[in-house]
């Protein structure tokens, strides 16, 4: 609420501002804009942007410091013997203080108790003191910008530059993402390593990150040795691919140089709406018809098939995948040039020669790369494992087994509620940098030789 | 091969004793590709169908009606007509004791529970809420019309069938007696199902609605349009048309296209991490989830983006550098309107994958059971593939019904958005 | 209509005659692309063991003609060909497309090698139509092939590298090795040289005038200077129409039709 008033009150200031200053730039030039080094209008965003750019960087400052500020103020109030405790415990304390304010209710420990009224007083005046300080700079930067207006002021240079420099900051999100990406991934996945040794994550067998309850409990002590889950995603993933790869490539062979123009206007989006498709509801259709079919057929052989097996799940993402690879083949396809194809014409091939022998050998990076993509979808997908595929953490490589995967145990457990510095969850941002850094490779490695091919045709 | 008698009938000869062999390979291999299309299509439309078999029946829903006698001693004793006494009165008990009125022969507490298990659980409050808006019914009869229960519901649309074994079927011999005998008196119809419209979730299958799930993607949505489109078209400006050509613009453009084939699910963990723990942002609210999207949906943006910057022909850059504009108005004046519609394409597409996206929302805590719509983006929500997900594993029969319908709903909406932004291409395409 | 014969009679005389002894044969050949005609009934005979040069300005047909007779049009989708070709006597439409071909190979204006090795490259036509009964009758197709093309000598210690690492030059001898490997009875050339540098020219120019012994050749230039060097019959084509066709002694010294002499001298082009 009070961020929506402040954002009207900014915007009012700002459009105040845009008046404000166009309307000084023409007065100065005694109403002649001919006068003016610019269009009176760029004035006016000139004073604009004076009003808003510096507020908006305080308000930036305030959001990405109120909790730590927050945090040092509640922390530095407390009694000594508090402050003392293991960082752990004051994390700890900190949550329940902050859980406090938040239910609106007062814990029994006195010193806590004030902690929480504490915490409560300064988040009351916290936004009284952003408004002033907004307010303040707001003022500030709007009195600067109108007494720089002058005549000879190059308004249009100013605005641009600004201009300039915020597209410039706007096409670093993408860096900026990835960073942060990098280092949530990194930060957490550390700590975890400090409490389960990396080479035991890597190649462990065992995994059961159930943390214990109680102490004496039998089996609870969390096993963290992701091996099976790595066999498990690999399983799927070529599961995946066997079902991906003959029917993408073959598809993307018959539509670029066997169908007649018309046909494939039509089969080609036909066959990229499987690519539009929610990946819930692919998960939700493994879940309900191709896993009980599967089971089925294969008790019917005499096969004991899990009702989770590894096959429905890897079989229906499979079908996910057909369009990536059918389309990326297709290009690929497409851009090997004509003049092989009458080389080979030219001799006396056939069509299926043509392509087995030389249309495929040419476009083979280019392939290669869209299944190298194709994998790297099949090893993130979430939505249609978490529904199809199991949770038990089976070493196994029969497609009919239940078995589970990277994404599966992420989102196990991070789904539900338990304390964030628990192995368990921090288990998951390992798993989870496991999972950014081989999709990574697999990306790049395939972007490259995406690439690379382009150019040798080009 | 010899030089001076040219084997020219042993060529011929040669290719065709293997001419019948090849082209049977020929007819081979163009099979296989017409059987991958073939494969894909099927499993398309078995996808479609089976969603559409099972979701188009929860579009209506089962009723009863109820004869309700409200007597003015049962809810207002004192005859205060007073709100808090109207709603303080025993709505469950009186639905009970109309369904005992209509079937005096119950008489054992087995049975009477299960004929109260025909009547959804909402029949109580339905009453009330009537009652409250109107409470000069108190003292008549009323006829409410009430949702039937998701098992009565189910035997209605035949998804319970009567000749299963009674053991085998969530509803007993008892029960569908009782059923056909209300269908005799006329009071049970099958009408359509406003309530999945405009409820939010229950635990019940015949009260649970999408409306709940389909505003938090609306609010989540609404965040990925403010912040993504924007941010992308000024990406996408400046690679296109202000970027050195240095190193430092390669890092951006391999980001970008790296971040693209980025799993969804990290996208999830940078914004648990991020947003929820170190900035403290509020759990399961759309506004997260929206910036979680955004940051996903960013590089297609950008992508699309530049592609339609790419597309406007350098002779109008020209003309308007010409005309002495700066390579700022150039842009801002005559290249950006051109690429609009592109670049709003691109941004439909990119919305359209952001609204099915599932994995990154259950990260961030937006997968959880909420019963009130959100009336902000800052309101505990779900979205609606998350609803789909959250049903799907629900054991009641009803549910599976509920799921497909949520997913009618959802790829309904896809495929306008999709159909939308190929009618944008269509209309604005232009041939330079 | 646009050969310039002079009495009707000896016309079919002297077609007949010629056609008796012609390797292939084309009559009444009409070319559409889509609505556009490309070729206007044109009358052609190619002579066994001579190399016949088409010239004529670009965009005159010439290149859409060579493709008529080894049926390369059959792929353009939106091509289509009337008229009546023949092969030994025989309509090259009753033969199998493949078997058509295998017997009349093709040599493009670009350099075209496959991306394998030299071997296999040279190797492919004789392997897919079943040339050779084992590897080392492969290998010695391979060889005479490459031999024929005066490529063996640059390339015999480097065969498993990939042909498209050769020179351009090299590059288009080795599909000319390609295109004799399978044994065609005509080879199509569509301005092999365009894309080579002078000494490359003069290599391809020598084997061409080589290769006649054995094969029947039609070669598509721009070049007059290269039909005057390598052939024996030149047609000179105009906008779709056959204008003139003779011996190229004569095409070059006393041209007929003022339009082919126009394009020798270089009024037009």
């Amino acid at each position: 609420m009070q961020t929506l008033i402040l954002t009207i009150v900014l915007l009012a200031l700002t459009a105040a501002g845009f008046r404000l200053g166009r309307r000084r730039a023409l007065a100065l030039a005694g109403g002649r804009p001919k006068d003016l080094s610019a269009l009176p209008r760029y004035y006016g965003v000139y004073v604009a942007l004076w009003v808003f750019v510096p507020a908006v960087a305080v308000l930036a400052v305030w959001y990405a410091l109120e909790p730590s500020v927050l945090h040092a103020l509640v922390v530095g109030g407390l009694p000594p013997e508090l402050q003392a405790l293991p960082e752990a415990e004051l994390g700890l304390l900190y949550s329940d203080i902050r859980n406090a304010v938040a239910l609106g209710t007062t814990p029994d420990d006195s010193a806590i108790a004030a902690a929480v009224a504490h915490y409560r007083s300064l988040s009351a005046s916290a936004p009284l003191g952003l408004g002033a300080l907004a307010l303040a700079v707001t003022l500030a930067g709007g009195g600067i910008g109108l007494r720089l207006v002058s005549p000879q002021l190059r308004a249009r240079r100013s605005v641009e530059t600004v201009v300039r420099a915020l597209l410039l900051v706007s096409s670093t999100i993408a860096v900026f993402t990835t960073i942060g990406i990098v280092l949530s991934l990194l930060f957490e996945a550390v700590r975890f390593f400090r409490l389960v040794p990396i080479t035991e994550f890597l190649f462990g067998l065992e995994w059961s990150p159930q943390t214990a309850i109680r102490p004496d409990q039998v089996g609870s002590t969390g096993a963290f040795g992701a091996g099976p889950v790595f066999a498990g995603t690999a399983l799927i993933s070529v599961i995946a691919m066997a079902v991906a790869a003959p029917v993408g490539l073959l598809s993307a062979i018959y539509m670029a140089e066997y169908a007649p123009k018309r046909a494939r206007a039509v089969l080609k989006p036909l066959l990229e709406i499987l690519a539009g498709i929610p990946t819930v509801v692919y998960g939700f259709f493994a879940a309900l018809t191709v896993a009980p079919f599967i089971r089925g057929f294969g008790s019917s052989l005499g096969l004991d098939v899990a009702s989770e097996s590894a096959l429905a799940a890897g079989a229906v993402m499979g079908v996910m995948i057909i369009p990536f690879v059918s389309s990326l083949s297709d290009d690929a396809i497409a851009a090997v040039p004509n003049s092989l194809r009458e080389g080979a014409y030219g001799l006396g091939a056939t069509r299926s020669e043509t392509i087995r022998q030389v249309i495929l050998p040419a476009a083979l990076p280019g392939i290669v790369g869209g299944l190298l993509l194709g994998v790297s979808r099949a090893i993130g997908e979430t939505m249609i494992v978490v529904m199809a595929a199991g949770l038990a953490a089976n070493l196994t490589a029969n497609p009919f087994d239940a078995v589970t995967t990277v994404t599966v145990q992420i989102v196990t457990l991070l789904t539900g509620d338990q304390e964030f510095d628990s192995a368990k969850t921090l288990a998951a941002f390992a798993l989870g940098l496991m999972l950014f850094l081989v999709t990574l490779v697999l990306n790049v490695i395939a972007l490259y030789v995406v690439r690379r091919y382009r150019e040798q045709y080009e | 091969m010899s030089d001076t008698a040219p084997a020219r009938p042993a060529t011929a000869e040669a290719v065709a004793r293997g001419l019948r062999r090849r082209y049977a390979a020929e007819q081979r291999f163009r099979l296989y590709g017409m059987a991958a299309i073939g494969f894909a299509l099927a499993v398309l439309t078995i996808l479609f169908a089976t969603v559409v078999a099972n979701g188009w029946s929860a579009f209506r829903q089962t009723y009863i009606q109820l004869d309700l006698p409200l007597e003015a001693a049962d809810i207002d004793p004192d005859g205060t007509r007073d709100p808090a006494v109207l709603s303080r009165a025993d709505y469950e008990g009186l639905v009970k004791k109309t369904l005992r009125g209509m079937f005096p022969d119950v008489t054992n507490r087995r049975e009477k529970r299960e004929l109260y298990d025909l009547v959804s659980s909402a029949a109580a409050f339905d009453l009330r809420d009537a009652v409250l808006e109107d409470p000069s019914l108190v003292g008549g009869t009323f006829q409410l019309r009430v949702p039937a229960s998701d098992d009565l519901d189910m035997y209605m649309k035949g998804y319970i069938r009567a000749d299963s074994p009674e053991d085998e079927r969530r509803i007993s011999d008892r029960q569908i007696a009782r059923i056909e005998a209300l269908r005799e008196q006329g009071r049970v119809e099958t009408g359509f199902n406003l309530g999945f419209f405009i409820s939010g979730d229950s635990r019940e299958p015949e009260l649970a609605g999408i409306a709940g799930a389909a505003l938090g993607s609306l609010w989540t949505m609404l965040v990925v349009l403010i912040l993504s489109f924007p941010l992308g078209v000024m990406a996408a400006i400046y690679l296109e048309e202000f970027a050195p050509r240095n190193r430092w613009t390669d890092i951006i453009e391999v980001n970008i296209n790296n971040l693209a084939a980025v799993p969804s699910i990290v996208f999830g963990l940078l914004g648990l991490a991020v947003f929820l723990n170190f900035f403290g942002l509020p759990r399961s609210a759309p506004l997260v989830g929206g910036m979680v999207l955004a940051l996903m949906t960013l590089p297609t943006v950008i992508i699309a983006g530049r592609a339609a910057l790419q597309a406007v022909p350098p002779s109008i850059r020209e003309a308007a550098l010409g005309l002495g504009a700066s390579r700022m108005q150039m842009v801002g004046g005559h290249v950006l309107p051109l690429a609009m519609p592109g670049m709003l394409t691109g941004a439909i597409i990119g919305m359209a994958r952001a609204l099915g996206e599932t994995a990154p929302l259950l990260m961030i805590g937006m997968v959880a059971f909420i019963v009130d719509l959100p009336k902000g983006p800052l309101d505990a929500a779900t979205a609606l593939p998350v609803q789909i997900f959250l049903w799907a594993d629900s054991p009641e029969r009803a549910f599976v019904e509920r799921t497909s319908a949520a997913t009618i709903v959802l790829l309904v909406f896809l495929i306008c958005m999709n159909l939308g932004a190929v009618l944008l291409r269509r209309k604005f395409e232009r041939r330079w | 209509m646009a050969t310039t014969q002079t009495a009707p009679s000896s016309i079919h005389a002297h077609r007949a005659s010629r056609r008796a002894q012609a390797k292939m044969s084309a009559r009444d050949v009409n070319v559409f692309y889509g609505d556009k005609q490309a070729l206007f009934d044109v009358a052609l005979d190619i002579p066994a063991h001579h190399v016949t040069a088409l010239i004529g300005p670009s965009g005159c047909g010439k290149s859409t003609f060579l493709r008529c007779l080894n049926r390369m049009n059959d792929v353009v989708d939106i091509a289509r060909v009337e008229g009546d070709i023949t092969m030994d006597g025989g309509d090259i439409y009753a033969l199998d497309v493949v078997e058509l071909r295998a017997r009349v190979g093709m040599v493009f204006q670009k350099p075209n090698p496959f991306p394998k090795s030299i071997f296999d490259n040279v190797a492919y036509g004789p392997r897919i139509h079943g040339l050779a009964q084992d590897r080392d009758e492969l290998g010695e197709i391979v060889f005479t092939s490459l031999e024929k093309a005066g490529l063996l000598d640059e390339v015999r210690d480097r065969l498993d590298q990939p042909g498209t690492g050769l020179s351009g030059g090299q590059q288009q001898r080795l599909c000319i090795a390609r295109a004799i490997a399978v044994n065609p009875e005509v080879i199509l050339m569509d301005e092999p040289c365009s894309a080579l540098d002078p000494i490359a020219t003069a290599r391809i120019e020598e084997l061409i005038d080589e290769l006649r012994e054995h094969y029947t050749i039609v070669i598509v230039t721009h070049s007059m200077q290269q039909a005057a060097r390598v052939s024996q019959r030149t047609a000179f084509l105009h906008l779709g129409e056959l204008v003139e066709v003779g011996d190229t002694q004569d095409i070059f010294t006393n041209p007929r039709d003022e339009r082919t002499q126009g394009y020798i001298t270089g009024r037009f082009g």
